[in-house]
This record gives C-alpha cells, structure tokens and sequence, in this order.
C-alpha cells in the first residue's frame, strides 16, 4: 500500500505549498509512490483517518488552526512541521506584539473600504489567539523543514526520505531559515 | 616575558601574556563560537556562546575574557559545551523577535550561522514575543530592538573606537535594552557622530541602513581590527585582516 501523505495550511501564506509545486515533474513520480489524502491543492473536505506523513504549513494563529492542528496529530504517525511559521512563528507572529482586538480594529475599521465594522457575529470566521505560535507549541512534532518558503529541493529530500521509509535527516545544508 | 604553556583540546600551545584563550584558539585555528566577541574591541563575556571546560573545575568558563595559565587543560567541544551552546541560540531566538525571512542581514547574519552551527532544527523553550521597539529617528540609521541580543558590540564601538558613547544598556534581565543617549531618541542625540560603526559590528539586524530591504544590507566588521591597530600601532595594514565575505 502506497503511503498515505497529507499536507495542511494553517496560518501561513501558502508560499511552503508554492514550493511543494515547484517540484515540478517531480510531482509526477511522487504521484506513483504516495497517495495524497488530504491537501489545499486537492479537493477534499475532511481530514482523513490513518494519515502516515503530514506536512503541516504555517503558524497556529487562530482557534480553527488549533482544533486542525489536534486533528491531524490524532489522525498522522509522523507530522512535518512545513517552513518557518509552523516552526517558529515567524511573519505570522508578528502580530503578537498587539492585542487581537488592535488587529481587528486595523484591519477591518481602520483599512475598510467601505461598511467598517468588525465581523464577530460570523461563527464560520475563527477567533484570533492571543498569539500566534510555531506548531511544536501546540502539538508535538517529528521534524521540522525550514525555510521561507522550503526549497523545491529540501522538501524533496524530505519527502522522498520519508517515502522509503525513513525518518528525514536533513543535510546541514538544507538547515536555512528566512 | 614568561611562556604559557597550556592544552586545548589536547594539543599543547604557548600563550604570552595578555592571551586569552580564545584568541590563542583562534591563532591556531581552533573553532569556537562567539557572537559578542569582536576582535578590536574589549571582550566582554556577554553571551556565553565561547564558554569552555577547564579540567578542575566545575565550572565553564568565557574562551574571551579567560586567561591561559600554566598546565591549564581546556577543552572546547564536549557534549556537554555543545548542549548548552545549542540552549544558548535557542534562549536568544526566544527571547527576541527574529524574522529572518523579513530581515535585512538574512543570509548575512551572525545569529543565524550560529543556529546552522549548533543544528538548531526547531525552538525547545516557548517564545516569549516580547514587545520591543523600533527607533528610526536617526536621519540614517534604524535600531530594532526586536532583533537585538545585546551583544552590546554597538555599546563599546561608540564608547572605545568612536569615543562618543551614544549607547549604554538599560534596565535588567529580561527587560535590559540598548539605548540611545539615557533613553531618548537617537535622532535627537547631540552625541552620535553618524559614523555608523555601530551598525557595521552589530551582528544581526537589530542596526540597520535605511533604504535597504530583506538580504540586501551585509556588515563588514574588520575595520574595527584596522582602526584599533592603526592607532594603537601606528599601522595601516589591511593584510592579514581577514575581510567579511
């Protein structure tokens, strides 16, 4: 049976997965050896149960990322955490020097376009946390990949190290963040 | 002048007086880490990454403020010196807001070359997010505070090559921070020379050159080494001083 590989987008940009596709025909190959169960490039709604890789993008900045972040542990033998939000913070916690109810006010009063008014009535719009933190915080981790994004190559290396069976050990060259 | 005779790493070495000994380490191409330590300037012992073991002793001991002294043994890479230097990066990466992939100095960091040294693949201790502030008063130069490891490079350059002391340290512990003339802003500091040493030896981005973004800002910190020895010695040689790639 084909290893069964997640990847999940919490509180980042989306750039780490940028770089996931720029394994360009790489892909093609990783297509043959694994089977992709749940990712924002693929359409799926649930995250599914016996996940063996996950690779997990971006900080815990919000309660939503928080309920997926427990979610995956409990479902995932071996998480990734994926660049450098999920591993330390990074430019998503960068907010944390200001209260969550400044950050509202900047971003929906304050640079509105028009109808200013902050949207805490919507239940399906996640509360901020108080801060914004690297995934390890949260949940545990088994290995963290660096970088803002990852490079096409570091996460191949990472990848395909855990295709055959083996845990990551990535070079000291790949060790690189920013 | 008597001859030291002492080990490192079970190599025996000679040291004269006024050696400390990570200058005879580095003399002798011994690695050891450091990251307030800048030649040129008067050690300072403040970040405790060149720490060593010294046999007798419990305690470690700062390779830049220790002095040599006969049948010393010294040694600079145990498991044990390695566990505390990784703690080190990490107590620094925690305790300050570092960025790096919206840094100035990225890829040209002090900071980060330590953390690919010690291996550092993720943060143990919680970070701490500490509200820091940012000066960019100076008609040239930025301080950010978040970036800062009070290293206080910035502090002696100004006070011992400059001779202007903009900078001094303020408050305690987690707290302490790098101020501009008894905390105000350094635009307005009737002391700065805007000679900008300070922004060269700052190790990270915390020192800054307005107008440069992400990557773009490298430091080239040997001319410290240049000044001192030109005026201590009444040389102007750039030879044998190593440039920052």
């Amino acid at each position: 049976m084909k290893p069964r590989v997640a990847t999940a987008w919490l509180g980042g940009c989306s750039g780490c997965h940028m770089s996931f596709l720029d394994l360009d025909e790489r892909l093609i190959d990783l297509a043959d050896k694994m089977e992709l169960v749940y990712s924002p490039i693929a359409d799926i709604k649930k995250f599914p149960v016996n996940v063996d890789v996950a690779l997990v993008e971006g900080a815990v900045t919000n309660s939503e990322n928080e309920e997926m972040a427990h979610i995956i542990r409990k479902n995932t033998k071996f998480i990734i955490a994926f660049g450098d939000c999920a591993t330390t913070g990074n430019v998503t916690a960068m907010r944390n020097k200001f209260t969550t109810e400044d950050i509202s006010h900047r971003a929906y009063i304050e640079l509105a376009d028009k109808n200013p008014r902050i949207p805490d009535e919507y239940v399906t719009i996640a509360k901020l946390l108080k801060n914004a933190r690297p995934l390890h915080e949260v949940i545990k981790v088994d290995a963290w990949l660096h970088g803002c994004p990852p490079t096409a190559e570091q996460i191949w290396s990472a990848v395909t190290a855990l295709l055959q069976g083996q845990t990551p050990v990535l070079s000291p060259a790949y060790l690189r963040y920013g | 002048m008597a001859v030291i005779t002492f080990t490192i790493d079970d190599i025996q070495y000679s040291a004269h007086e006024g050696d400390t000994v990570l200058n005879v380490a580095h003399a002798n191409n011994i690695h050891i880490p450091t990251l307030c330590y800048l030649e040129g300037l008067s050690p300072f012992g403040a970040c405790r990454l060149c720490m060593v073991e010294v046999e007798g002793s419990p305690k470690l001991f700062p390779a830049c403020t220790t002095k040599p002294a006969e049948g010393m043994i010294v040694r600079t890479k145990t498991d044990r010196l390695k566990k505390y230097r990784r703690m080190i990066v990490e107590l620094l990466a925690s305790e300050g807001n570092h960025q790096c992939a919206v840094c100035v100095v990225n890829g040209h960091c002090e900071l980060q070359d330590l953390a690919y040294e010690v291996g550092l693949d993720h943060v143990r201790f919680p970070y701490l997010f500490p509200n820091k502030s940012l000066d960019a008063t100076h008609k040239e130069f930025v301080i950010d505070r978040n970036r800062c490891v009070l290293c206080t490079r910035c502090v002696r350059v100004c006070h011992e090559v400059e001779g202007a002391h903009v900078w001094d340290i303020a408050w305690r512990g987690i707290n302490c921070e790098i101020i501009s003339d008894m905390n105000q802003p350094w635009g307005d500091s009737q002391l700065c020379t805007s000679c900008g040493k300070c922004v060269r030896v700052c190790p990270v981005g915390a020192l800054l050159e307005k107008g440069q973004t992400v990557g773009e800002l490298r430091k080239e910190r040997s001319f410290v080494k240049f000044i001192v020895n030109a005026r201590t010695k009444r040389e102007w040689i750039t030879n044998g001083i190593e440039e920052d790639e």
